[in-house]
């Protein structure tokens, strides 16, 4: 049994509106998010003791220094982290590993991006070919390869992900991938901070524009600009602040980040399966909960193809039960295991760094029972999932407070 | 003939194209790229091991949106090589769910995909359906 100096609690939480945010630069974006989090918990930048600071698309640029000459320069230690899409929940790690250490009692992790208007299509590039063919890098090839050996574009590599899938247990289709596109798009509509709030008819997700078969362009996640952070900390502190603070805090009861171990196809198409699964393991053992004691999960649906395969990695249901799961209605918010009733990375957005922090924000937000229009009544227990390629796996797991 | 190489150092030309990898000689894995150790068992010592040229295709997609010089739609998929995974295009087929499916056989070949300054050869490789 854990002392109270070993708990983590979510003090203070927030997540910036997802969308278009041509009028803050990078920097607002975190320090609108850092300052939100912070008046949530009642504490200011002088309590904190460690930054877990995450960016991907300028990882070199210091984010955590440049957040603190805005929101205050107190001299603590600042982690700047880039862990593809698990950097945010990689900076949460950070700022929980530090409370946990007994290295300080309060921490702070945000995670911030600007994707407005970047495209679909991180991950694929062709240059011209070279006017004389030399080989180079470590498969000696003497041309780009992408769209020659393969795909390299992200829709195509999770489209291939939820077809391996269905060679391996049948039942999926081009129809089965769009509906799980449709339950995020219709959960959406219930959330303001979404980046798109549209709900969407499975005829017009299937005959939008198809990227990669079976990924449609609303089957994709959606590029936006958005920030969130928290604030970690340790039980022993929070006894000593207010009934009010405690009220609202969330027991970090799960923090745990894996990578993938090897397998034999994985130089070949990214095992996003192995290290999900090892993580969800991991967390259910940390918590002490199982999959059916979740109220809801907010997974790493950067596109369609990909939410499927997470219902079993995440152990929501049956090995090679996933479509039974999805067409029984369990991951629809009326089911039993409500999935991405956010509107998922598909609606509500993906502003890479942001999202890992942003999806812990929306359980919290219904653990609290602050969730409005779109809360899970009475929910109590959470989980939250991200995976970067590459490949990294975030997962933490929430309790709603007794206090 | 023209003087040939090929698009990538793991494919063997000649009269029976095939993809070679390298074969750690402790644990048995492959990879089609030069490692410094084995990923599964931290071996250094590996041998070059000849893959099938016929498989099985264990997941595919068309894609329709691509990086700009890129020839849209193509097939690009997973195939299982008697036990070893090689991505690849799928060739000779029509870039549709009703002519790819899932657990499609298939088989090596090789094409032109470009010829340089000096009148060279890239040769690349894909997979196209076995007959029947
Ligand atoms: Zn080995």
């Amino acid at each position: 049994m854990a002392s109270a100096s070993d708990e983590l609690w979510i003090l203070g939480i927030h997540m910036t509106n997802f969308g278009k945010r041509p009028e803050s630069d990078i920097v607002d974006l975190a320090a609108e998010a850092v300052s939100g989090a912070l008046s949530d918990g009642g504490v200011t930048m002088k309590d904190m003791g460690v930054i877990g600071a995450g960016n991907l698309m300028a990882a070199n640029a210091g984010i955590g220094q440049q957040l603190q000459k805005q929101l205050g320069q107190t001299g603590i230690p600042v982690y700047n982290v880039a862990n593809a899409c698990a950097t945010g929940a990689t900076a949460l790690r950070v700022a929980a590993m530090a409370v946990k250490a007994g290295e300080c009692d309060m921490g702070l992790a945000f995670g911030v991006e600007k994707l407005s208007g970047a495209g679909l299509l991180s991950g694929g590039s062709r240059k011209e070919d070279s006017s004389t063919w030399t080989p180079s890098g470590r498969y000696g090839a003497v041309a780009p390869v992408d769209g020659r050996i393969g795909t390299e574009i992200m829709p195509g590599v999770f489209a291939q992900i939820g077809m391996e899938y269905g060679h391996k247990y049948g039942g999926t289709s081009f129809e089965l991938f769009a509906k799980i596109s449709e339950k995020n798009h219709s959960h959406s509509t219930l959330n303001p901070k979404a980046a798109y709030t549209k709900k969407m008819t499975l005829e017009e997700i299937m005959g939008d524009v198809m990227i990669a078969y079976p990924n449609t362009r609303p089957m994709c996640s959606a590029n936006c600009d958005g920030a969130a952070a928290a604030v970690v900390v340790s039980g022993a502190k929070l006894k000593t602040l207010s009934k009010e603070q405690q009220r609202r805090a969330v027991k970090l009861t799960a923090s745990i980040l894996t990578t993938d171990p090897w397998e034999e196809s994985c130089q070949i198409l990214p095992d996003v399966n192995t290290l999900t699964r090892n993580a969800a393991t991991q967390a259910y053992e940390q918590a002490g909960v199982g999959p059916s004691d979740l109220d809801l999960v907010e997974l790493h649906d950067c596109f369609a193809t990909a939410e499927l395969v997470h219902y079993d990695n995440l152990m929501l249901c049956e090995q090679g039960g996933a479509v039974d799961f999805f067409n029984s209605g369990a991951t629809w918010r009326t089911g039993t295991t409500p999935v991405n009733v956010s509107g998922g990375l598909e609606s509500k957005g993906h502003p890479i760094a942001a999202t890992g922090i942003a999806n812990v924000w929306e359980v919290a937000t219904h653990l609290r029972g602050e969730g409005g229009d779109r809360q899970i009544a009475g929910a109590k227990v959470g989980l939250t999932h991200v995976i970067g390629l590459g490949s990294a796996c975030g997962i933490h797991i929430l309790e709603k407070s007794a206090a | 003939m023209a003087k040939q190489v090929p698009l990538v150092d793991y494919l063997e030309l000649g009269d029976d194209p095939h993809l070679v990898a390298n074969e750690c000689t402790s644990c048995g894995a492959r990879f089609f790229d030069r490692r410094n150790a084995c990923a599964s068992c931290e071996g250094t010592a590996f041998k070059k091991a000849a893959i099938s040229t016929t498989g099985e295709v264990r997941a595919y997609t068309i894609v329709a949106f691509a990086a700009p010089g890129v020839p849209v739609p193509y097939v690009a998929a997973l195939i299982d090589c008697a036990g070893t995974s090689v991505r690849a295009n799928l060739l000779n087929v029509t870039p549709d769910p009703e002519h790819v499916t899932l657990g499609m056989k298939v088989r090596l070949i090789t094409e032109v995909i470009g010829t340089d300054d000096e009148g060279t050869e890239a040769i690349g490789f894909g997979f196209e359906p076995l007959g029947g």
